[in-house]
């Protein structure tokens, strides 16, 4: 597989959101708008690239049977750090992200990518599958933010264009469930029809 | 009068799947049938509220008093792995059947981000040793809740006709959703 192929794959075929359902939980609770999804999404790349990295430099000195936990340590720390670079820095943002920032621990992509790629493959090639896939989910929060908040608030990255009159229930719970939902659809439908 | 706010607050009002979004992933895995998702949600009712213990303890007399409170993900995420193992282990020796019962469903908790999240929670919420337990079992008593509701929707829905680009996992975000929106007439309850 070439070195293109390697970051493009994650944004479109193994899409995580709607090709492969994982991460389910920050995608539908970080989506309020999409300065929100988006700044998730880059949190997420940032752990999986390192943990990718990292386990991939050290896959071979790791006994196979403890190589779970190991994982789950190593990317537990990724996380703290960006959990108080993000405390530091950011803030407003933390706030606003809150529980799900530690949650990036257990957020399925990044152990699966880890057992299925940086765990087998070099380093480079996992930091490139980091990237691919970290981009991938970044884009599809992205749209899903850029979505909810224009349906629901009637702005876009915090510029408004209309002020009243939206239908607030997309910024709350239950439209989280509805935009994506639907717009799975779309993907199966366009997907569908490539094929 | 403060435990049944905790109560009516963690299953009803800020339900964990439906308006906190923690464990979507069993939520929408294992709600095809309802006889599993009760399985699932008895086996992460028992887990929750061991971990609330654990979880209290282990921040009150470790974390605090070291001054590594830092270090929190990182204790609370190989406790929670830990725990789920023995639990499995006990369980096996002492009650064969509840082991029976609760089978496969043990060791897919520790990916469930509902305990490692209600866990911070309760820490960031700064609750008692009872309120945690409190707080902790009712959020998994709403967790269930919402799986058994929607394993119920779920079956009838694999009786009708769906489009083709809807079926599977978009029309039960869907429904998700509409079942999210009935939840939010409990909102202002507490």
């Amino acid at each position: 597989m070439n070195k293109l192929k390697l970051i493009t794959k994650g944004i479109i075929h193994e899409n995580p959101t709607f090709v492969l359902l994982l991460g389910m939980c920050p995608t539908l609770g970080t989506t309020t708008s999409a300065i929100n999804g988006m700044s998730m999404g880059i949190a997420t790349m940032a752990v999986l690239i390192l943990s990718n990295m990292t386990i991939s430099m050290v896959k071979n000195i790791i006994p196979d049977k403890v190589r779970i936990p190991s994982f789950i340590v190593i990317i537990a720390s990724f996380v703290t750090v960006v959990q108080l670079l993000m405390q530091a820095y950011l803030p407003a943002l933390y706030e606003t992200l809150g529980v799900f920032i530690p949650l990036i621990v257990v957020n399925c992509i990044i152990l699966g990518r880890a057992e299925a790629f940086a765990s087998k493959n070099r380093v480079g090639d996992s930091a490139l599958d980091g990237l691919g896939i970290g981009l991938g989910f970044t884009m599809s929060l992205t749209l899903i933010g850029a979505v909810r908040e224009i349906l629901g608030s009637g702005s876009i990255f915090g510029f408004t264009f209309a002020s009243q009159g939206m239908p607030l229930v997309f910024v709350l719970a239950p439209g989280a469930f509805l935009v994506l939902g639907y717009l799975m659809v779309l993907f199966n439908k366009f997907t569908a029809k490539k094929k | 009068m403060e435990f049944v706010f905790i109560i009516v607050g963690a299953i009803f009002v800020n339900n964990v799947v439906l308006s906190q979004f923690l464990g979507i992933c069993p939520f929408l895995g294992v709600s095809n049938k309802v006889n599993t998702s009760v399985g699932m949600g008895a086996a992460v009712l028992f887990v929750m509220t061991i971990a609330s213990i654990v979880v209290y303890l282990l921040q009150n007399y470790v974390l605090v008093p070291l001054g590594i409170e830092y270090m929190q993900t990182i204790v609370f995420i190989l406790v929670i792995a830990a725990l789920v193992q023995m639990v499995e282990i006990i369980l096996k020796k002492l009650s064969p059947s509840l082991y029976q019962a609760l089978g496969i469903f043990l060791p897919l908790i520790t990916t469930n981000c509902a305990v490692l999240g209600v866990a911070l929670l309760q820490v960031q919420k700064g609750y008692t040793m009872a309120e945690s337990v409190v707080y902790s079992a009712s959020t998994a008593l709403g967790f269930a809740l919402a799986l058994v509701l929607f394993a119920g929707l779920r079956e009838r829905l694999e009786l009708n006709d769906v489009p083709e680009s809807f079926r599977g996992i978009p029309i039960a975000l869907i429904t998700a959703g509409i079942l999210a929106l009935a939840f939010m007439g409990f909102s202002g309850v507490v």
